[in-house]
């Protein structure tokens, strides 16, 4: 058991031109022991990279979130802000999280995939009428979720301008300074309080009118707390499907044999998206410290109480100790459980509503164009805690 | 079991092993396998309970009070 006190190394790893699991991990992985590393703001914390590992600090409730709003939190930009229901522990969480829970299960969302399906088809016959070449993220990939969660809340989807730039920012590690960040949290939580007071004025058949009930007529939940969660839904929900719809299809390009077999078996689909969850490393680097709230060993380090853990995910589901062959894409493996929506109570949310989206998303763009190709350079998003092409041109 | 008692049940069917219930109520649930599992044969009625039975992304908890399905809770 190591508790030593080593020079810690910088991180993240990965770098945000590419999807790349940086080798860093693969060496750290086999190492005895959890590795001391520094973001670039914030205190020293400990990463795990392995599976068996990452699944204790995630579900076990010895690891705190909430404990990081009073520490110096491991982080990769400077400002240092609430994260909302991300940042709460048992019982507050569960209370919070069980009023939108109900929009998102796996039947709720299920209902709307004749809806999604639609809209795939509708964004395709436009991309296909404009001519190639086309940039998949804004012509395919963005409106997609971006109508979803609009319509799920009750956002007006012809404001995405206007909250594209905040949630952008929300997501971004870049020189933003702790105020500006504040600002731009301020602005976004002002457009949410707006829209929250009309739905009020006139309820509608949405998820916002369900959390706007459950604050006034049951006092489940605080006003700051409504408007949070509808900015947390709003922005969650859409940056990262946007992201992974062109990562998976750039991958499955990167992959040829498993494209074909794909196209072949379109039946694969539900089970190509959670290889593409698990082989995909989505973060740049791990965030959302957890902090031991007593003494606990994992993977062999005595993790100290008050001391923050880190987990790279896509590090621990490349794990070989887990998955058979973890490199190798296979889009028909089995026993698939990978941490893509991470574990444990905050567990994504929108997880069914992602696969949901994910598998229209590539089973109609597949089966549109057999020829799909990339018809220039990818532009990569950068200092974005999610990666994922900024522009990603397509022919076909 | 007095009258007051729920049982609490996971479907192996539906569960999808997120972790959610373990994660919040461990004194009721383990995660320890590939399905979630109740650990206790009857519980005190606690709203926790409720709410993680209501947070479940598959819905594959139920709370049972006698023969009435308490939770998840329907709008």
């Amino acid at each position: 058991m190591t508790t030593a006190d080593t020079t810690p190394l910088a991180y993240p790893f990965n770098t945000s031109d590419g999807l790349q699991l940086a080798e860093e991990y693969e060496r750290v992985r086999e190492l005895p022991g959890l590795l001391r590393v520094q973001l670039p703001y914030g205190e020293p914390a400990w990463l795990v990279t392995r599976y068996a590992d990452a699944r204790l600090v995630l579900g076990d409730q010895r690891f705190s979130r909430a404990e990081g709003a009073s520490h110096d939190e491991p982080r990769q930009s400077e400002g240092q802000t609430d994260s909302g229901i991300l940042g709460m522990d048992p019982p507050d969480h569960t209370r919070l999280r069980s009023l939108v829970a109900r929009a998102f299960t796996v039947r709720q969302v299920e209902k709307l995939r004749p809806q999604v399906r639609e809209l795939t088809a509708s964004l395709l016959d436009d991309m296909e009428a404009a001519g190639a070449p086309a940039d998949l993220v804004d012509a395919y990939a963005l409106p997609l979720p971006v109508a979803v969660i609009c319509r799920m809340l009750g956002v007006p989807a012809e404001d995405r301008p206007r909250f594209r730039v905040w949630s952008d920012a929300a997501l971004s590690t870049s020189s933003l300074t702790a105020a500006e960040f504040e600002a731009n949290r301020e602005e976004l939580r002002a457009y949410m309080r707006e829209l929250i007071e009309r739905h009020r004025r006139e309820p509608q058949d949405d998820l916002m009118t369900a959390l706007i009930e459950a604050r006034d007529g049951g006092d489940r939940l605080s006003e700051l707390e409504l408007v949070d969660l509808c900015v947390a839904v709003l922005v969650a929900g859409h940056e990262t499907t946007a992201s992974q719809i062109p990562n998976f299809t750039l991958t499955l390009l990167d992959h040829p044999d498993q494209l074909a077999q794909l196209r072949a078996r379109p039946e694969l689909v539900a089970g190509a998206v959670e290889e593409l969850l698990r082989f995909v490393p989505l973060g740049s680097g791990a965030g959302q410290a957890r902090y031991a709230t007593e003494d606990i060993e994992v993977g062999g380090t005595l993790v100290r109480a008050g001391t923050p853990v880190l987990v790279a995910m896509g590090a621990a589901n490349r794990d070989a100790l887990r998955f058979t062959a973890p490199g190798v894409l296979d889009i028909a493996r089995e026993g698939n459980q990978h941490l893509g929506f991470g574990h444990g109570v905050h567990h994504c949310l929108g997880a069914p509503l992602a696969r949901l989206e994910l598998q229209e998303a590539l089973s109609a763009l597949i089966a549109r164009f057999p020829g799909l190709k990339l018809a220039g350079d990818v532009t990569w998003k950068s200092e974005m805690l999610v990666r994922g092409p900024r522009v990603m041109p397509v022919a076909w | 079991m007095t009258a007051m008692t729920w049982t609490v049940r996971v479907d192996p069917q539906l569960c999808l092993a997120s972790g959610m219930c373990a994660g919040a109520a461990p004194d009721v649930f383990a995660l320890d396998g590939e399905h979630a599992r109740v650990l206790a044969d009857g519980i005190e009625p606690d709203e926790r309970v409720l709410d993680v039975a209501d947070a479940c992304p598959a819905q594959a908890i139920t709370v049972h009070h006698g023969s009435a399905v308490v939770g998840p809770r329907r709008d």
